[in-house]
């Protein structure tokens, strides 16, 4: 078992729409591993299959050394999953909740050790109905992980977060991270891409058009740099050179001087844009872009 | 459909815990989130009483001739539909509404046999069923006269309609929960023939006063059969004159009600879906 996951020439397609066209991934274990893309590109479902919630057309998927589309209570014991939206088990109480989760596991985590550490000691006796987004979603995190999975997955985890509460849940999610577990996210915060992630994929049209890590994906940390000040803005290979002539120029300070190497965010819209345009069939309001070819 | 099968890479961790403890804690859960909804509880406990009030007060006459009484007549029908109610239609609501909210896929996602999520519905159908009867018997009792039977026969009789009924009821609900497109409309579209189906099957309205082409009609489903089970159990022999038949067919109600606990087995197992239609 090399690799946590392992996907080659992965395809779906639900009725007229090719959702996945042969999507290769590998993904190492203790790994932070990031899939971008717009709606409709077909992460969501590859990470599906992946989960064994669905099956698929075709190519060969393992994750944890087994195929995901026969799963069993010993694979689904080592994998945590925390869902897109979740509005279920809205009677229990939080503390209730995890206690029941636990009793599917052979070792699984304290849960008032847990309700600690994703900070709802508070809310323990609090019905899950009555809790907040971000509260719930914490519970949500809190089930995924409560039988120590190895690997984790996060669709969109953070979606509808305040700033405090992401950054929060980061520091949680890094947390496990540092203690091993292998952690796949979808997300369309690409800060947070880049905060978690070891390495990202970017999917689109079904494929993964580009893969690496966040600071040198598609040629970020090499591209222009660009330097902009009160009076103009240049892009050059060498922004040090150029500072140095600015702060000749002004004799000392620059006013509103800022060095910026390409973003994530840049990359990421650039990457798509440079694809073709769609060949039609695919739903308006998704984010249609082509593929790489 | 079945539990899934053992796992083949041994870990050299502790055991997953076993099928039975996994099922007990669905029923406890199930059981728990059931009483924790309150409107529905009470509604639930109150609808066969309120019934029970309303025709014992319309109809105080006792069926001529035969010494049975009118709370002897109702008590029997309104087991038989709070069975129904509670095994069919809120079952079958409850688990449309798991697949609309994501209960159903969070739990597929979890090192559970499937079979515990049936079991723990089943079984929070069983303890919720048990109190109804029970507080409609002491109401019947302490208020409409009714005199419980003396014989451990009828009570025997009692206990197989009963969890035969039960079973029935609760397979037929969860095969019945994915009729319905969404959570939102399971309501309608499963209450709808558990009405038609409590006024053709003696449980509003006597069976011998329907025409005999509903009385067909009503023959096929369980909930006619269920009732005169009961019937058999309240009123005695001295109520079987009272029967269309003359007799209560006991040996055909136990037919009846297993061929359609075999027949709701095998269309939960052919039919069922874990995915809401939104998840395609």
């Amino acid at each position: 078992m090399k690799h946590a996951i392992r996907v080659r020439g992965l395809t779906k397609r639900y009725g007229e729409v090719q959702a996945v066209a042969g999507l290769d991934l590998d993904i190492e274990h203790g790994e932070v591993f990031a899939v971008l893309g717009p709606n409709g590109a077909g992460k969501s479902t590859t990470v599906e299959i992946l989960e064994g919630y669905r099956k698929r057309d075709a190519g060969e998927v393992t994750v944890l050394g087994q195929d995901p589309a026969r799963p069993t209570r010993e694979w689904r014991s080592r994998i945590g999953i925390v869902l897109q939206t979740a509005d279920d088990r809205a009677e229990l109480t939080v503390r209730e909740t995890l206690r029941h989760f636990a009793a599917y596991y052979a070792d699984p985590r304290d849960p008032d050790e847990l309700m600690e550490q994703v900070g709802l000691t508070e809310s323990a006796g609090k019905r899950i109905r009555q809790l907040s987004g971000g509260q719930r979603r914490r519970v949500d995190v809190a089930l995924g992980v409560i039988g120590r999975p190895e690997l984790l997955f996060l669709d969109e985890p953070t979606t509808g977060f305040d700033p405090e509460a992401r950054r929060r849940f980061w520091e949680l999610i890094e947390g496990l991270a540092h203690d091993g577990t292998t952690i796949v996210l979808t997300t369309h915060y690409l800060e947070e891409a880049e905060r978690l992630a070891d390495r990202v994929a970017v999917v689109a049209r079904g494929r993964v058009v580009a893969e690496g890590d966040p600071a040198t994906l598609g040629g970020r940390a090499s591209a222009k740099a660009r330097v902009s000040w009160s009076d103009g803005e240049l892009e050059t290979d060498n922004p040090t050179a150029a500072v140095l002539e600015l702060s000749r120029r002004y004799d000392g300070e620059i006013p509103a001087l800022s060095v910026a190497r390409p973003t994530l965010e840049d990359v990421y819209l650039r990457l798509i844009d440079s694809a073709d345009p769609p060949a039609g069939g695919v739903p308006e309001t998704a984010v249609t872009i082509g593929s790489a070819s | 459909m079945t539990a899934t099968p053992a796992a083949v890479v041994p870990r050299a961790a502790a055991p997953l815990p076993s099928p039975l403890r996994i099922a007990l804690a669905r029923a406890a859960v199930e059981t728990k989130v059931l009483f924790r909804e309150r409107d529905a509880v009470v509604f639930t406990f109150a609808l066969p009483i309120v019934f029970l009030v309303l025709f014992a007060s319309i109809f105080s006459d006792s069926a001529e001739g035969t010494g049975v009484t009118v709370a002897q007549l109702y008590t029997a029908g309104l087991i038989g539909s709070g069975v129904m109610g509670t095994g069919f239609q809120n079952l079958g609501i409850g688990i449309a509404g798991d697949r609309e909210d994501g209960t159903l896929k969070r739990l597929v996602g979890l090192p559970m046999p499937r079979a515990a999520y049936f079991i723990g519905k089943i079984a929070s159908v069983l303890v919720m069923t048990v109190l109804q009867v029970a507080i409609l018997l002491a109401i019947a009792v302490l208020f409409y006269g009714l005199e419980l039977p003396a014989e451990v026969s009828a009570w025997a009789t009692f206990a197989w309609v009963f969890v035969l009924g039960v079973s029935a009821a609760s397979v037929l609900g969860i095969a019945i929960s994915g009729l319905p497109r969404s959570g939102k409309s399971a309501t309608a579209v499963i209450t709808l023939p558990f009405v038609v189906l409590q006024f053709v099957s003696g449980v509003f309205i006597p069976i011998t006063a329907l025409p005999d082409w509903l009385v067909n009609v009503a023959s096929i489903f369980p909930l006619k059969w269920m009732c005169q089970g009961f019937r058999s159990v309240f009123q005695g022999d001295a109520g079987a004159a009272l029967e269309l038949t003359g007799s209560y067919e006991l040996g055909k109600i136990a037919l009846v009600l297993a061929a359609w606990l075999v027949g709701g087995l095998v269309l939960c197992a052919t039919t069922f879906r874990w995915k809401g239609r939104r998840d395609g």
